[in-house]
């Protein structure tokens, strides 16, 4: 009898709990809240397709940057290769033949106006430690005017004279001599 | 901030340097034969062990050097007395040695010494000794006018070079009646080999004759242009050590220093006023360079020139009222004095192709500098009344010269056999002597005051 008791409730509870489900259905709560968590998921979905995308352009962009970076930096390099200027026993004006590789300097710095470059100016042995102090200042200078007319700015550039205390090339001979009579542009 | 630690920094760099010993060695190539004999008799030492020098050496080398005595060797010598009283003027006077210098050495304590020494004239020696003779019946008062000088001095047995070198002075001084010059010292850049040496830019001071080398300051940039202050205390230099040129005094005693200027451009050719009180210097902050003299304890700046020109080299006159300068401003360098109350500017060279790194005797009368003359540099020395100017050297790409401070001699620069070596040349220009290093190149030499 207990038996037939217990029976007849859950035969009862059963489908009275399927019909109570069947009438209320999901709530508006419910069923918004369904679509915001769709709504979220797709919105995830999105946003890491965004980032995976500017990743992708930042990679990218970096990339360009390095590749660009690494242009400079080559021609920095090549500009380096020739970055001295040789001059007449006891003159300080720039010959014709330099023309090309100041404009190459001056093209980069202005193409690059944060870099800045430090004119250093020497002198062979003949004449006096002091005169030759202010000669290879004078060729300095005239390496820095020409690269200021090229349209470099000044801020660019700072001018260092050494005279004749670092010689390229030791000794007293013609060759270094030539050697030494120069105005180098360091980065 | 940054400056302050800088100059920490750069103390730290002096601290540790150590004593150098690229000495100097003098090699007479001009001059002895025109230079009158004295004997200078070895030294009697008296005492336990032995003197830790040989006190003759040095004075017979400081007067050879001097380029106005010829000391005669031992072998030259006819006989060896300590004192006057030891001296047979005749022997002396046969032999055309009119001068000698006898003396001992006695052991007074531990490392203590007393120096005798007396400078005699053998040729009056002679002279007054006929005449005691003559006076045989009357009381023999034994003339002393022979004997020039006669002094006693103790000395430790450390310092025995520098009181050698004192009785040189004093023997040339009695002599010559100019001043001795042997008690001085020299101060020079040494440049060694830069692939091989982390600093290859070295301050050095020697003794004039190149002996106690003390490395002031080694930098692993140029160094330039050392000059002294007129205590013979402090130096004045440039140095490179922080990419650019700077000046600097430091104290060669204590070894601190002070960084003095930082302008842009160039900071050159530091020179002490006779009074100690400034420094004229070099600077192209306004565009190129021009002459300024600092008043030193206050840093202010006075601009002494204006001309497009090079303006560089300048020199005090002995008074102080007026400082010579190279000027490109009539075409190549020539000098010039400009007088510091008025700024008036007064060329003063006019023959070969350029003359420059002028420097004024002690006694104002002579300019001394570098000429060139067909390509050639070389050390010249040119009368400031007259204006004649005279070729002292024979040497190659000469610069830099530094007069002794009895103005008698002058030190330079010059290339010999690829390197570059200080050399001497008397005011005369009858001496010459050249002071080969054991390594490196030297130059920039400066000659310090009168030392006590």
């Amino acid at each position: 009898m207990k038996f037939s008791n217990t029976l007849r409730s859950v035969l009862i509870a059963v489908p009275l709990m399927t019909l109570m489900a069947c009438t209320s259905g999901p709530s508006e709560e419910e069923i918004a809240a369904e679509r915001n968590r769709i709504a979220a998921e797709q919105a995830a979905a999105q946003k890491a397709a965004e980032e995976a995308n500017a990743q992708r352009v930042k990679a990218e962009a970096a990339a360009r940057l390095q590749r660009a970076e690494e242009i400079v930096k080559q021609e920095r390099e090549a500009l380096q290769a020739e970055q001295t200027v040789y001059f007449d026993f006891d003159r300080s004006t720039i010959r014709a033949e330099f023309y090309a590789t100041l404009d190459k300097h001056a093209a980069f710095l202005v193409k690059n106006s944060g870099q800045s470059v430090v004119i250093q100016g020497h002198t062979d042995s003949r004449g006096t430690p002091e005169y030759n102090i202010a000669l290879g200042e004078r060729r300095a200078q005239a390496v820095e005017t020409y690269l200021l007319n090229a349209g470099v700015s000044a801020s660019q550039i700072s001018v260092v004279s050494f005279g004749e205390e670092k010689p390229a090339v030791t000794g007293a001979s013609e060759y270094a001599f030539a050697q030494n009579r120069r105005a180098v542009v360091v980065y | 901030m940054n400056r302050f630690w800088l100059s920490f920094l750069c103390l730290v760099m002096v601290v540790f340097s150590s004593p150098s010993h690229a000495q100097l060695n003098i090699i007479i190539t001009e001059g002895v034969d025109n230079a009158t004999p004295i004997a200078v008799v070895p030294f009697k030492f008296d005492g336990e062990g032995f003197f830790p020098g040989e006190i003759t050496d040095v004075v017979v080398a400081d007067l050879r050097r001097s380029g106005k005595f010829n000391p005669v060797s031992m072998a030259q010598m006819p006989q060896f007395p300590n004192t006057d009283s030891e001296v047979d003027y005749d022997t002396w006077v046969d032999k055309g040695i009119n001068t000698i210098v006898v003396g001992s050495v006695t052991e007074v304590g531990n490392q203590r010494y007393r120096i005798d020494y007396e400078l005699i004239d053998t040729l009056r020696g002679s002279q007054a000794t006929l005449d005691a003779q003559s006076l045989r019946d009357g009381q023999l008062v034994q003339s002393r006018t022979h004997v020039i000088a006669a002094r006693s001095l103790t000395v430790s047995g450390s310092e025995f070079r520098q009181f050698a070198h004192r009785i040189a002075d004093v023997i040339y001084e009695k002599l010559t009646g100019q001043k001795g010059a042997f008690l001085t010292r020299i101060a020079y850049v040494v440049v060694k080999d830069r692939e091989t040496d982390p600093r290859p830019y070295q301050l050095v001071v020697s003794d004039y004759d190149g002996e106690n080398a003390f490395r002031l300051l080694s930098s692993d940039e140029p160094l330039m242009s050392p000059s002294w202050s007129p205590d013979g205390e402090k130096l004045a230099y440039v140095s490179f050590e922080n990419g650019r040129s700077q000046i600097f005094i430091q104290d060669i005693y204590t070894t601190q220093r002070v960084q003095l200027t930082d302008f842009p451009g160039i900071n050159g050719a530091p020179r002490f006023s006779p009074d100690g009180k400034k420094l004229a210097m070099v600077l192209s902050k306004d565009g190129n360079p021009e002459i300024y003299v600092m008043e030193i304890a206050s840093r202010k700046l006075t601009r002494v020139t204006r001309h497009r020109a090079i303006d560089t080299e300048p020199a005090w006159s002995p008074d102080g009222q007026s400082l010579i300068f190279s000027s490109e401003r009539g075409g190549k360098p020539q000098i010039y004095r400009v007088n510091l109350s008025n700024k008036r500017v007064k060329r003063l060279t006019f023959e070969g192709e350029m003359n420059l790194g002028g420097t004024i005797s002690p006694d104002g009368r002579e300019l001394v500098l570098v000429n060139r003359t067909q390509g050639n540099y070389h050390i010249a020395r040119q009368n400031l009344q007259d204006g004649a100017l005279q070729v002292l050297t024979t040497t190659y790409l000469d610069e830099s010269p530094s007069l002794a401070p009895n103005g008698s001699m002058i030190i330079y620069s010059a290339l010999h056999e690829g390197q570059q070596i200080l050399s001497l040349v008397s005011l005369d220009g009858r001496f010459k002597a050249r002071l080969p290093a054991i390594e490196g190149q030297i130059k920039a030499p400066s000659w310090s005051p009168f030392l006590m």
